[in-house]
């Protein structure tokens, strides 16, 4: 209750002129481009790769994104298209969305995508197992799923649609952490609700409490249904003022998000240039 | 549970591009600074028509106050002068009870409750449509933050005026079997620390049930409730059903002393609270007190720390701490104390001291030098009595009155800080073992306003709360109001209830 009332009271901050363009620029520093389509090509791909590089005319100083997120296939292709740059390639593996495959086929899959360039890995946690309370299970495929990656950085997607309760999100982070997450994700976009501010206000608290024990500072990425780039700032100020100033970072916050770009671009180019421009003015990704 | 591999943490570790990742910190300390600052974020007050002078309010028109003598209202943000406001004497109180006697007689009794609950609507309305040049006038006038009094007191005012202009015409049903009558002429007197919702809390009952009143505001946050009068002007109130009168403490004096008063109903200080009591003993007054608090709140072990932390920060820091129900006694369970006393450090210097005006802001002004004395004295003889005191590092502006967001630990039922009422952003953190414990010393004061008791077990909720001495206990969350709740207190913390249908009952005879 009280988490959900802390998150509404981040909302209602203010951001203005200055504080408000340099967050949107840090919210596109921190985005992860994502297309999780069956239907995508290389075609797609490329537009996606494009925009994550340069998403604005250079004159507005904007960063690159942070990565680009897509299916292990389409792994070897983005690489090639982000070589000469600091665009991060991310993959979703481990049977994405369901998890629902036996582990080794996850682990294979693992390895191919780091093998084919990926620099990081978005698994899933098995929910089944978790809301089956087979929690050393889940921690044991996420350990495995670390040591397949290797050097890429895992991201562990605890799909807390499916987990539902605040006690759960809350567990499952903890596993995530001590099991070896680099990072820990709210969701795979795929099930409604996605990332909600509360849900990733327990996660944030997690990381907290796992600091304090270990000294570890592990990333946070809410990822799916924040679409406006107000939505994002009020996750900016929750991140600033539940883990502090170390965490307003790409290497330890991300949003995962497609629509949200063009609408941070769009109140972007507003604060600088004092006018709106319509949505024809942003290239598509 | 599950366990934990013995390379698993150093293998999180390994992160490439995060840098601050790649060593476990030996300090484990978050840092709240200064990358991504806000800008600052005011609220606009060019549009605010003060005036020069306020008058005294009295039988529907602006008065000049007998003794033509005005005394200065001070924005505490600032230290400047907002207007004059007039001081009333025994001659103004004796023409506003006339005044109200009149009314009372001739037009409001006489009324039908569907009648009057048409006005109590109106005034609500017009609350809300100029609620946020309102909230301005309180945040200028009083120093609290623009956040809460848009947020907080503003829509709880006109809930409290919509909320009795319901039970106006529904009185014949509030007590069933008894027939409700209006006692008559009612004299409230209220505090600086919600200057609106103080006055909302007395007058809308006292009128849906057939009073009239004479409302005299604190001295330091007199504006607002005279640009209440306005509304009830803007309302076609009758003349005479509200008089308010400004002044200081004498004017209250004169009011509870008048021998044609039928009711007095006062919020404030303990000390005041009990002059009144005995100047109305022993007179047809019927008496109401709403007084301070030493709010015990109570964090057991099985609580949902981070929520709990949320809880005290709400208990405490809320309107600078000028809350009489304000949780200044924190019991931890001695298990978790060290867990909480980290998070609560870290999320005071998360807490923004400043502007009252920016909406960014979380603590704004004490209310006026005499307070702000009041609680650097209590702060002092706390260290003196050898208590530990956690202090937010806030720049404070350098004009006006300001006090950190603050904590003592090492705090026992022996310590001043402990016993009395601070009435500022300073909480006296105390640790017990057992519930029983808890229990005893919750209870363990002369006050008895409110309580909190923080735990995910529900039967100890219950459990615990039959057992304290409050009169208003919240589980799991704090210093929350609804107008359709009864508050008040135990013991020293007075009697008499406001708000809900309990509410009705000071302002009533049954027969």
């Amino acid at each position: 209750m009280m988490a959900e009332e802390r998150a509404a009271a981040f909302t209602r901050r203010s951001i203005k002129t200055s504080a408000k363009l340099e967050g949107l620029k840090l919210v596109v520093s921190m985005m992860d481009l994502t297309t999780l389509e069956g239907s995508d090509t290389p075609g797609k791909i490329a537009f996606l790769c494009r925009k994550a590089i340069q998403p604005l005319d250079p004159r507005y100083q904007v960063p690159s994104c942070a990565a680009v997120c897509v299916y292990p296939n389409l792994v070897r292709i983005a690489k090639k298209f982000l070589e000469h740059s600091d665009v991060k390639v991310a993959s979703v593996a481990t049977a994405f969305p369901a998890g629902l495959v036996p582990t080794k086929s996850k682990l294979r899959e693992v390895r191919d995508a780091v093998r084919d360039g990926a620099d990081e890995i978005d698994m899933v946690i098995n929910r089944a197992r978790f809301l089956g309370g087979e929690y050393e299970r889940v921690f044991d495929e996420i350990a495995a799923t670390r040591e397949a990656c290797g050097v890429a950085h895992l991201k562990v997607i605890l799909e807390t649609g499916e987990l539902q309760t605040y006690d759960n999100v809350r567990l499952a982070s903890e596993i995530a952490m001590r099991a070896g997450a680099d990072f820990i994700k709210t969701s795979t976009g795929k099930i409604s609700p996605a990332a909600t501010m509360p849900v990733t206000l327990v996660m944030l608290e997690a990381i907290r409490d796992y600091f304090y024990e270990t000294g570890i500072r592990i990333g946070m990425k809410p990822a799916g249904g924040i679409r406006t780039a107000k939505e994002a700032l009020a996750y900016l100020v929750m991140v600033k003022e539940t883990l502090g100033d170390d965490w307003l970072t790409s290497a330890l916050f991300r949003f995962g998000a497609s629509t949200l770009l063009n609408d941070v671009l769009m109140q972007l180019v507003k604060v600088a240039d004092g006018n709106y421009q319509c949505a024809d003015y942003f290239s598509l990704p | 549970m599950w366990r934990r591999k013995p390379n698993s943490s150093q293998l999180a570790i390994v992160n490439r591009n995060g840098e601050a990742n790649s060593r476990p910190m030996t300090k484990r300390r978050l840092d709240f600074g200064e990358r991504w600052s806000y800008a600052p974020a005011l609220e606009a007050n060019s549009y605010i028509k003060l005036r020069n002078r306020y008058q005294l309010f009295i039988n529907g028109r602006f008065v000049s106050p007998k003794s033509g003598q005005y005394f200065d209202s001070i924005n505490p943000a600032t230290e400047e002068k907002l207007a004059e406001i007039g001081s009333a004497n025994k001659e103004d109180v004796d023409l506003a009870v006339k005044a109200a006697r009149r009314s009372y007689k001739n037009v409001w009794s006489k009324m039908p409750g569907r009648e009057r609950g048409k006005y109590l609507f109106r005034i609500a309305r017009l609350i809300q449509e100029k609620a946020r040049e309102l909230a301005v006038l309180e945040t200028m006038d009083g120093g609290k933050t623009i956040k809460e009094s848009r947020d907080i007191d503003l829509p709880l005012v006109a809930a409290h005026f919509f909320y009795y202009a319901g039970w106006a015409d529904k009185l014949a049903y509030a007590f069933p079997g008894r027939k409700a009558r209006p006692l008559g002429v009612a004299g409230q007197i209220i505090p600086w620390n919600f200057p609106l919702l103080m006055a909302a809390w007395k007058l809308a009952p006292a009128l849906a049930c057939g009073n009239t009143c004479v409302l005299k505001p604190a001295e330091t946050t007199s504006i607002t409730a005279l640009h209440l009068a306005e509304i009830f002007q803007e309302a076609g109130l009758p003349d005479g059903v509200i008089n308010i009168l400004t002044g200081p403490g004498e004017t209250g004096s004169a009011l509870v002393n008048h021998p044609d008063i039928d009711k007095i109903a006062f919020t404030g200080s303990t000390e005041v609270g009990k002059r009144i009591a005995s100047v109305t003993v022993g007179t047809k007054k019927k008496l109401t007190l709403e007084l301070g608090g030493k709010a015990a709140n109570i964090i057991f072990e099985d609580a949902p720390i981070d929520q709990a932390v949320e809880g005290i920060i709400a208990g405490i820091y809320f309107n600078q701490g000028h809350v009489c129900c304000a949780g200044s006694r924190l019991f931890v369970q001695e298990s978790v104390f060290p867990n909480v006393i980290r998070k609560l450090r870290d999320r005071i210097s998360t807490l923004r001291v400043g502007d009252p005006l920016d909406k960014n802001t979380d603590i704004g002004a004490i209310n006026s030098r005499a307070q702000l004395d009041k609680i650097c004295e209590l702060v002092d003889s706390g260290l003196k009595q050898g208590a530990q005191l956690v202090q937010s590092r806030a720049r404070l502006p350098a004009k006006g009155y300001w006090y950190p967001p603050s904590f003592f630990t090492g705090v026992t039922a022996s310590h001043r800080i402990a016993q009395e009422e601070i009435f500022g952003p300073v909480l006296s953190v105390m640790t017990f073992r057992t519930p029983e414990e808890a229990i005893a010393r919750a209870n363990n004061t002369p006050y008895g306003l409110s309580a909190g008791v923080w735990t995910d077990k529900g039967s100890k909720i219950f459990k615990i709360v039959n057992q304290l001495r409050a009169g208003v206990v919240w589980a799991n969350t704090y210093n929350k109001f609804d107008p359709a709740s009864p508050f008040g207190g135990y013991k020293e913390s007075g009697f008499g209830r406001e708000g809900g249908r309990h509410g009705l009952l000071p302002y009533l005879t049954l027969s």
